[in-house]
């Protein structure tokens, strides 16, 4: 059934998409990046509390991950957007917030909560399998210069852990950009809800969703370059080794999984 | 004894059943050398882990010039220090390991800056500067920019050594320095080893090296099973040991 493919549709959509599509793929992006960031925060506190001394504060950190690895992303988004104000009985989810600069929809805080709370999840067990990844020597060599836990951390174990952290934080951050098309459940006018509105105008899922799985395509495509020079420096620094600008950018180009980790 | 730098009374430490260090009792001074020597499991490495707290003491007390470390006295019990005042009396003990731990995303120089700079609040300058000093000291000034990765064993170590000394201790501990090297890169360490000792630095060493306790040690003290067995100058160790283990073992190693 290709001849009945309006392919012009597609061309369209992917080469002269309008002003409104643009802001949704906008949406979509800052929607990952804060809820990725958030993730990563929760991630390392939950990492943190995890290895701490006092137990409620590693029974919170088990219990947080157990709920939000162990329920539906989609329950979380529509518990935190419908459900949350009811419950906790103050407003968390505002109806807009407003942010100076500009303001944000209150179903768009709402899907940046869960996601970024389902995510920290995720997050505590790389960060703590980067952490645990660290010769215990390590440690007991910052705290012999005296240097206490906090210092410890920030300047010799996570910058080492990093190495470990960053290529799965970077695979979740992928995740991350295809996953925030969930939020269109809520309200959300990001790219899939941008695709999705004009299905049901047109009738046509073959053009438009063909041409946002291009978009999430070229969103995804860019950061795993992204992801790759980030991974290059990292392993770079690590190596000690000063690289020439003509290998980085070979490293940078290279499809994220082809260039081999020494 | 004047001017004692370490002070150890009846040391005890277990990891659970087994009893490791049982009633340790050692006085160093100012400017001296101790080796400690004795077979694996005799608890040395367990006791200068001790002196600057990374393990915990059951019983006894350790005082480093004439303060306690890791507790303090409260109504005459012992109670743990806070973490901060424990890391702060780490500044005055160097510890060198045995598989020296530089920090690898680290130079050369930066791991010998970093402590000063960012414990003690040493402008950074001043600490680099001290640091190309201490380098050179240890002779490694070509070495200042590279990677510990991209060092040898020999000299990963001899930039420990000057990590630890950046941070101008009253006392430093080594625990087995040479342990993990090869063979004919120990004396490079053992050479910087000297020196110190030398140069007056109170030093406590866990070591097999008896040819370097022959040369830098005011004093050598055998360990076995936890306790002290025999202690007194590298001389009487060599020519006269009057303990029957102390025999056995010697005549092993040497």
């Amino acid at each position: 059934m290709l001849a009945a493919v309006d392919w012009h549709v597609i061309w369209q959509r992917i080469f002269h998409p309008d002003h409104i599509f643009f802001r949704a793929l906008y949406t979509t992006v800052y929607i990952a990046v804060i809820a990725q960031a958030m993730g990563v925060l929760l991630g390392l506190l939950a990492a943190l509390m995890r290895s701490s001394k006092l137990w409620p504060l590693r029974f919170l950190s088990g219990v947080y991950v157990l709920i939000f690895r162990g329920t539906p992303l989609l329950v979380q988004i529509f518990f935190v957007y419908y459900g949350a104000n009811l419950m906790l009985g103050f407003t968390l989810i505002p109806n807009s917030l407003n942010l100076g600069l500009f303001s944000l929809d209150g179903a768009i805080v709402a899907g940046i909560l869960a996601l970024g709370v389902n995510e920290g999840a995720y997050m505590r067990e790389i960060i703590r399998a980067g952490i645990d990844s660290i010769e215990s020597g390590q440690m007991e060599a910052a705290k012999s210069l005296g240097m206490r836990y906090g210092l410890a951390m920030r300047r010799i174990i996570l910058p080492q852990a990093a190495r470990v952290i960053v290529p799965p934080l970077g695979n979740e951050f992928n995740n991350m950009l295809k996953t925030t098309s969930l939020v269109f459940t809520i309200g959300v006018y990001e790219m899939f809800s941008d695709a999705e509105i004009h299905y049901s105008n047109t009738f046509q899922p073959v053009e438009f969703f063909l041409a946002v799985a291009f978009w999430y395509l070229v969103l995804t495509g860019i950061w795993s370059v992204i992801q790759a020079a980030i991974e290059r420096r990292l392993a770079a620094s690590e190596q000690g080794d000063r690289l020439t600008f003509r290998e980085r950018l070979a490293g940078a180009w290279a499809p994220a999984g082809v260039f081999v980790r020494r | 004894m004047n001017d004692v730098v370490m002070e150890a009374v009846d040391v005890h430490k277990r990891f659970g059943r087994l009893e490791v260090l049982r009633g340790v009792s050692l006085n160093v001074a100012k400017g001296e050398t101790v080796c400690i020597i004795g077979p694996s499991g005799s608890g040395k490495t367990t006791f200068i882990r001790c002196i600057n707290h990374l393990e915990k003491i059951d019983a006894g007390r350790i005082s480093v010039n004439g303060r306690l470390i890791g507790y303090r006295e409260v109504n005459g019990k012992l109670r743990e220090d806070t973490e901060a005042s424990i890391a702060r009396q780490r500044t005055q003990i160097g510890m060198v390991f045995q598989r020296f731990n530089l920090f690898p995303h680290k130079t050369a120089l930066e791991n010998v800056t970093e402590a000063p700079v960012h414990v003690l609040g040493v402008p950074e300058n001043d600490a680099r500067a001290t640091a190309r000093a201490l380098l050179e000291r240890v002779g490694l000034a070509d070495k200042c920019d590279v990677y510990p990765g991209k060092l040898s064993g020999g000299q990963q170590q001899r930039v420990a050594i000057a990590r630890a000394l950046a941070m101008s201790p009253a006392l430093m501990l080594f625990d087995e320095p040479t342990s993990a090297l090869d063979p004919e890169v120990t004396g490079e360490v053992l050479s910087v080893m000297e020196e110190l000792a030398h140069v007056g630095m109170t030093m406590i060493v866990v070591t097999h090296e008896m040819g370097f306790a022959k040369i830098a040690a005011d004093r050598v003290v055998m360990m076995d099973e936890g306790v002290i067995i025999e202690e007194g100058t590298p001389e009487h160790f060599f020519e006269a040991p009057e303990h029957e283990r102390t025999k056995q073992f010697l005549s092993k190693i040497l």
